[in-house]
């Protein structure tokens, strides 16, 4: 995975976002709330890289510390995601029978609720939601889609011939399960893992943008959410522009990362290119060799 | 007939869940919709009143949790979501119906569309995999991880405001009343045009990404090759051949993404101020009014269900190795 190209720019750019959020406090030449009066609405100079809001907050540093709180939430969010998803969908996939079902149907139940509305509509119930509250919020909607993937998966692994040895031996059930089938599943949880954080992040922000995060959870969508509020768009543009970029940034180098992991699990979209491209060289040798 | 029952068993499990969640969610949040509501009129109404509104809003404390919830079945059956406290105390019923169609007209045009091109870009990506056409692929990425809301807003400052070629909100002109006349239908289209052509660009990298991955994986199969081998014209190899199996994953994500044309436009409705169900979900939140929140989202819980059922459906008219599984 890490040969990969698609998967290690994906993670490079992850890595500067983490290295950002990290030194926040060293990067970051004013505090995310320093207000400085004399410079209202500015655009990007020397002293405000990314030009100032109408309060004379630094931008730039609104996004360092943004980045803080958008990882945060969102990895967070990820885990225990990622672990609900591991726990429902496996145990799901290999117990069969009635437990197996009642399993599939409570993350089908949750598949089906509309995730942006359940988040506002509880979100909307506390006047300071945590930062953990938030990143549960988001996991509770985030992780039916990888515990139905992960069932599928460990459905067709429950069958093969490795486990039903196993099985056979007498292993115990934890030992089959962490042992023998988790190792095969990595893949999928990987990239249910990278897809929930995914969700998160523009769930956070989207929350935060229309106003239900308070704002003191300064994240991306915060910015957003002032620069709307004060009348950013359309002359502002460096109060909004980088904001909405980064978020993008951010998803797009975590989907790069689902792409790589998706290669490696289906070979066939890893070398589709470069295939396709040999038996095209292929061809114009064959027809300049019988010019019919 | 057994994959049917078990389908149709989920099905009715699944609402009850969903139905279920909705009883007991606005009881789970602090404060009750009718304090909120004597906030809000401070003095306007008396103590008697305020007991009688509790009544009518099934909130009387004297019943039991068991006995509301038996109430509140009663009252779906009989198409009754109470009323609204931000309308005037308006069926909830009403309120959401008036919502609906601007919904339903904008998204699921913008969402057919999306669908349709995103598909056949997403086919012919995967033909010429290797070629030119993989300059998509990183492009259609980047464009699914923007975030939907700041596109609209970009839109906005850039095509509305900046270079005035749509209006910037609302679904018609404000000294305009809907009827049908050419006057009306044709702001309607004007003031549409713009979230539908958002909307469209923010899903469509999805359609071709998964369109291209499935035509790849396809691409290998036998039959695809035996029918190039046979001579087939090249039309017809793609889309009798290669397209039309590839496209299976497709239309059941295209079934879901139906039932997310009601619950899914929140964000731009509100960054268009466009008057549809998210527009008015995201009201209910601010006003706290319960009724409306609640009917909504059991209205959108509900769509979701349906597009389900369809796409199991269509798949298992499409595919004919479903109905022969899991047996």
């Amino acid at each position: 995975m890490l040969t990969n190209r698609k998967s290690v720019t994906g993670l490079v750019v992850l890595g500067l976002f983490a290295l950002l959020a990290a030194l926040a406090d060293v990067v970051a030449p004013y505090g995310p709330l320093e207000k400085d009066y004399t410079a209202l609405k500015q655009p990007p100079s020397a002293t405000h890289w990314l030009g100032t809001t109408h309060l004379g907050e630094d931008i730039f540093s609104q996004i360092a510390y943004g980045t803080r709180g958008v990882l945060l939430v969102g990895l967070t969010a990820g885990v225990l995601a990622t672990v609900v998803a591991v726990v429902v969908g496996v145990s799901a996939g290999f117990l069969g029978g009635w437990r197996g079902e009642s399993l599939s149907a409570l993350s089908n139940v949750f598949l089906v609720l509309p995730a942006l509305p359940l988040m506002i509509i509880v979100a909307s119930q506390y006047d300071d939601p945590s930062l953990f509250l938030v990143a549960a919020v988001l996991a509770i909607t985030g992780w039916a889609w990888g515990a139905r993937v992960l069932r599928a998966q460990t459905m067709s692994l429950r069958s093969r011939d490795f486990v039903q040895a196993a099985r056979a031996n007498g292993e115990p059930l934890w030992r089959i399960i962490t042992v023998e089938m988790l190792p095969n599943l990595t893949a999928v949880i990987a990239s249910s893992f990278v897809g929930t954080v995914t969700a998160a992040v523009l769930g956070l922000t989207t929350l935060a943008f229309i106003g239900v995060i308070p704002i003191t959870n300064l994240n991306w969508g915060t910015i957003l959410y002032w620069a709307q509020q004060n009348g950013a768009f359309p002359d502002f543009w460096w109060w909004y522009v980088p904001a909405g970029l980064a978020i993008a940034l951010l998803g797009a180098a975590l989907s790069l990362i689902s792409f790589g992991i998706d290669e490696y699990v289906n070979p066939r979209l890893r070398s589709a290119g470069e295939r396709a491209r040999s038996r095209k060289r292929l061809q114009k040798k064959r027809t300049k060799r019988s010019p019919a | 007939m057994r994959l049917l029952l078990r389908r149709a068993a989920f099905y009715l499990f699944t609402a009850w869940a969903a139905i279920t969640i909705n009883f007991f969610l606005p009881r789970m949040l602090k404060g009750d919709p009718v304090s909120a509501y004597l906030q809000k009129n401070q003095g306007r109404i008396s103590p008697e009143a305020a007991d009688a509104l509790r009544t009518l809003f099934g909130l009387d404390t004297g019943k039991s949790l068991a006995e509301q919830y038996v109430d509140y079945w009663a009252l779906l059956f009989s198409g009754d979501l109470g009323r609204s406290f931000s309308h005037g105390l308006a069926p909830v019923t009403e309120v959401i119906g008036a919502a609906l169609p601007w919904t339903v007209g904008l998204v699921g045009i913008a969402t057919v569309l999306s669908f349709l091109l995103g598909t056949t870009l997403g086919t012919l990506v995967g033909w010429f995999r290797g070629g030119r056409g993989d300059v998509i692929v990183p492009v259609a990425t980047f464009f699914s991880a923007v975030p939907y809301f700041w596109m609209g807003l970009i839109a906005i400052a850039v095509f509305a405001t900046g270079l005035g070629w749509f209006p910037a909100s609302h679904a018609y002109g404000k000294g305009t009343s809907p009827e049908l006349s050419a006057q009306f239908i044709g702001e309607v289209i004007a003031h549409g045009t713009l979230p539908a052509l958002t909307v469209v660009l923010a899903s469509l990298g999805g359609w071709v990404l998964g369109m291209r991955n499935m035509m790849i994986t396809v691409l290998d199969e036998d039959y695809v090759t035996v029918a190039q081998a046979k001579g087939l014209s090249r039309r017809r190899v793609v889309f009798a051949y290669a397209a039309r199996n590839a496209v299976l994953p497709q239309l059941s994500s295209f079934a879901l993404a139906l039932g997310f044309i009601v619950g899914g436009t929140l964000v731009m409705e509100l960054v268009f101020s466009y008057p549809g169900v998210g527009k008015l979900l995201l009201d209910a939140t601010t006003a706290k009014d319960y009724p409306l929140m609640q009917g909504l989202f059991l209205v959108i819980t509900l769509t979701v269900l349906v597009a389900n059922l369809c796409a199991d459906v269509a798949y298992a008219a499409l595919d004919p190795r479903t109905r022969q599984g899991e047996s």
